[in-house]
């Protein structure tokens, strides 16, 4: 049953049922497969056409699954080519999708039935795996051939591809003792390589160890001297406690693996100890062309403190589920137990746990039991068996707890939460959830510095003004007019700032008095005002008056005049006074139209603050300057009851002189 | 327990909305899009000064006959909207504020994911768990 659970399990892949899995390998045999795992184009043609499937559907079946591109039927190829058939069979199209459901055996005429009777029982069709697999290499990453054939049509295509030469390079020896070389780690490393090859980094090629060189691999487990049946057996028994913990191996962290890991953490980041960050990673991972969705999930399963970083246990889980999926196979939808970052860590409760020394502890206190057992052979090398992990993950998380607290605010809740979940450390999602409840303490105050930190990173651009839409009240869209235009009012002084000409001693005045005057009276309404300004402006600009107030006199009431609608006279004046702001906030609203729009796209709030204070002092200066109009007034008065009596006394005198 | 739960963006745009019957999407659908006017208003109602001192927890928002709607909004004006259904009697304000604290958490770890841009829908299975357990068991 260990075969069939184990094809079960690994069937959730790909659905393959127990009998569909005897069938299979069955029919395998059947087609004669050779030393590299293709089978005989006859037999399998002669298969195909004993399913009685059209000739059309054959081709597209051989199409599909991708024996066309191949050249020939691998063992992956065939399997798929099986279930398009039976597919086909039943009506559906012949589409690597149709194969993800269930289906009813494919159904070969003369064929089927006797295999079917002859490999009935479980051991002699796991023999007769155990002995295709044994001696045909190349069909040992057949189930995640098939995963990947089967669950990614797209891109496992092309890593069968990618596979196939690599089951042809010769052997290399083993680097390290046998530990590596089950099959299904082969596949594995199968994978590695892919990986090694998108990453840019060329690594020592794993061998696939091919059958005269597979005792040597397991010399050290089994005993040379025994015959090649009983090596054979020994194989099937290894590669059925394979298949066994098959579905468990793709998640365990081989010790090969895990320097890869290491290298390539120390690649982002040369502290071991130290995090990755979020971004630093996202780039990393997206190196390997995983679509994003599932990157995202796995990297929600490998960031168990839920901190936006990776440390490095995290980070060899996420690289390492990466790794799985580009090989076909299915992330989780929790983390494997022996992905957890508690996994290779001993109980460390207080001490922080040196992570690069552990898991070489752990790996060799379990070698030594696994070395004696023929049967367990390499596959409990790999089976790094884990006494309590759940407790070690508590105790790890306990551990970790105070590597993080510097970043948290601790809270309380979380201690009861602890020790809930110790005492309940069966149930692994719930661990989970109590992990990543314990492991982020939350403040759930609005005044966290976390929370808001957090809340603060969340938008990625701060918006640039939030727009008071809201439907119900027009009140609040009144207040966004006023906000824009007290905002445009507070703003639109900056950029205005009228030069006030300085104004020029009362004697100035009074010199060029008789020529400007009658333009003074007549500039009230007149556009004359700005040819008086002008002069106004060469004559104060050599005269420039101490006062700055004096200054702005003239300017005021040219500007109160100017009120009339003579923009253009502004520009003039800011010549004069550029750190003069004579505010006249009514003259804001009609002359400023151009300026105010231009002032209100630009209303950061930090400048509020100094538009405030320009405000505040533009106030003040037009408190001045008003005061200063009411002063000039009354000397223009003055100064037009003096020329009122100038002129009649001209007027009296001018007859006597005409005459 | 609620009926309908939904997350919505700093811009009021739905970045998650669930619901239990499905066959009423579009009612809770409506709820939702109506009860921010609400929300709005209770935010803005605070003033000009900075949201330091705004409790986030908004409490129920508006009662209709078949059920309530209650608020939460975080620092960063993202909305979280439950409704739950009025016969279910028991549910307390505390109830209430423990299920928002739970939904603000599962949001940051959302957000904590570097491949997850925000503003996008939230398409989460960790997110997705979180909401499940809160809803109404459908039966």
């Amino acid at each position: 049953m260990d075969q069939g659970s184990a094809a079960g399990t690994g069937g959730t892949f790909i659905s393959l049922s127990d009998t569909e899995q005897r069938c299979f390998s069955g029919l395998y045999a059947l087609c004669q497969p050779d030393s590299s795992g293709k089978l005989a184009a006859g037999k399998v043609a002669e298969l195909f056409r004993a399913s009685q499937l059209p000739a059309e559907t054959l081709h597209q079946v051989t199409e599909v699954c991708g024996a066309k591109r191949l050249g020939y039927f691998g063992c992956g190829q065939f399997y798929v080519a099986l279930k398009l058939m039976a597919a086909a069979q039943t009506g559906l199209p012949v589409r690597l999708e149709s194969v993800a459901g269930e289906l009813p055996l494919p159904v070969f005429i003369g064929i089927t039935n006797e295999h079917e009777m002859r490999y009935p029982n479980h051991p002699s069709t796991n023999e007769i795996q155990a002995h295709i697999l044994g001696s045909l290499p190349g069909s040992a990453p057949h189930p995640p051939a098939d995963r990947a054939v089967l669950r990614h049509p797209d891109t496992s295509m092309d890593k069968q591809e990618a596979w196939s030469p690599p089951r042809s390079p010769g052997i290399s020896p083993p680097r390290s003792p046998s530990a590596y070389r089950s099959y299904p780690y082969a596949a594995q490393r199968n994978g590695t390589d892919t990986l090694l090859v998108y990453d840019g980094k060329v690594a020592g090629r794993p061998s696939i160890p091919q059958e005269n060189s597979s005792p040597s691999h397991y010399s050290l487990k089994v005993q040379s001297e025994q015959p090649v049946i009983t090596r054979v057996a020994s194989v099937e028994r290894l590669v059925e406690r394979a298949e066994m913990d098959y579905s468990d191996d793709p998640w365990r962290i081989t010790e090969e693996q895990r320097e890869y890991y290491t290298n390539q953490f120390r690649s982002l980041q040369p502290d071991l100890n130290a995090l990755i960050m979020g971004t630093v990673a996202k780039n990393f991972f997206t190196k390997s062309k995983l679509p994003i969705p599932e990157l995202s999930h796995i990297w929600e399963l490998s960031d168990v403190d839920k901190d936006g970083a990776l440390t490095f246990p995290e980070f060899c889980t996420a690289f390492h589920l990466i790794v799985a999926r580009k090989n076909g196979y299915l992330i989780p939808e929790t983390l494997p137990a022996t992905l957890r970052p508690g996994f290779m860590e001993t109980g460390v409760v207080t001490a922080p746990p040196s992570e690069a020394t552990e898991p070489l502890i752990v790996f060799d206190d379990h070698t030594m039991p696994g070395a004696n057992q023929l049967e367990m052979g390499s596959v409990d090398l790999q089976m790094t068996s884990r006494p309590g992990v759940t407790a070690k993950q508590d105790t790890r998380d306990e551990s970790r707890k105070p590597e993080f607290s510097p970043k948290r605010i601790p809270d309380p809740h979380e201690k009861p939460i602890q020790r809930v979940s110790t005492l309940k450390p069966d149930s692994p999602q719930e661990l989970d959830a109590n992990m990543k409840s314990r492991t982020r303490p939350r403040s759930y105050s609005s005044t966290s510095i976390d929370d808001a930190m957090k809340k603060v990173e969340e938008p990625p651009t701060p918006p640039p003004r939030p727009q008071k839409t809201h439907s119900r009240a027009s009140s609040l869209d009144l207040n966004k007019l006023f906000q824009q235009s007290a905002q445009g009012a507070k703003s639109g002084w900056l950029p205005r700032p009228p030069a006030l000409p300085p104004r020029p001693p009362a004697t100035q005045i009074f010199s060029f008095l008789p020529g400007s005057e009658k333009s003074s009276q007549k500039a009230v309404q007149q556009p004359n005002f700005a040819d008086f300004s002008k002069f106004s402006e060469e004559q104060e600009s050599s005269v420039r008056g101490g006062l700055s107030t004096e200054d702005l006199a003239p300017p005021k009431s040219d500007s109160t005049l100017r009120h009339q609608g003579h923009t253009p006279q502004k520009p003039v004046r800011r010549k004069l006074h550029p750190e003069s702001q004579s505010a006249t906030p009514p003259l804001a609203t009609p002359c400023s139209a151009a300026t105010l729009t231009k002032s209100t796209q630009r209303p950061p709030p930090k400048q509020k603050r100094e538009i405030q204070m320009a405000i505040r002092k533009n106030r003040e200066t037009n408190a001045v300057l008003t005061r200063l109009n009411s002063e000039l007034q009354q000397q223009l008065k003055v100064v037009h009851r003096e020329r009122v009596t100038l002129e009649s006394q001209l007027e009296l005198l001018r007859p006597v002189t005409s005459t | 327990m609620a009926v309908c739960i939904a997350v919505i963006a700093k811009e009021n745009y739905p970045l998650y909305i669930r619901s239990v019957p499905t066959q009423g999407e579009l009612k809770f659908h409506y709820t939702v899009h109506t009860s921010l006017d609400v929300v709005e208003e209770k935010i803005s109602g605070v003033g000009k000064a900075l949201a330091d001192q705004r409790e986030l927890y908004l409490g129920l928002l508006y009662p209709t006959e078949d059920y309530k709607v209650y608020g939460y909004v975080t620092n960063s004006k993202v909305k979280f909207v439950i409704v739950v259904d009025s016969s279910n009697t028991s549910l307390r304000d505390n109830e209430i504020r423990s299920m928002f604290r739970k939904l603000h958490n599962s949001f940051t770890d959302v957000m904590c994911n570097p491949f997850y841009n925000p503003g996008d829908p939230i398409q989460s299975k960790a997110f997705d768990s979180i909401v499940s357990t809160m809803m109404v068991q459908a039966f």
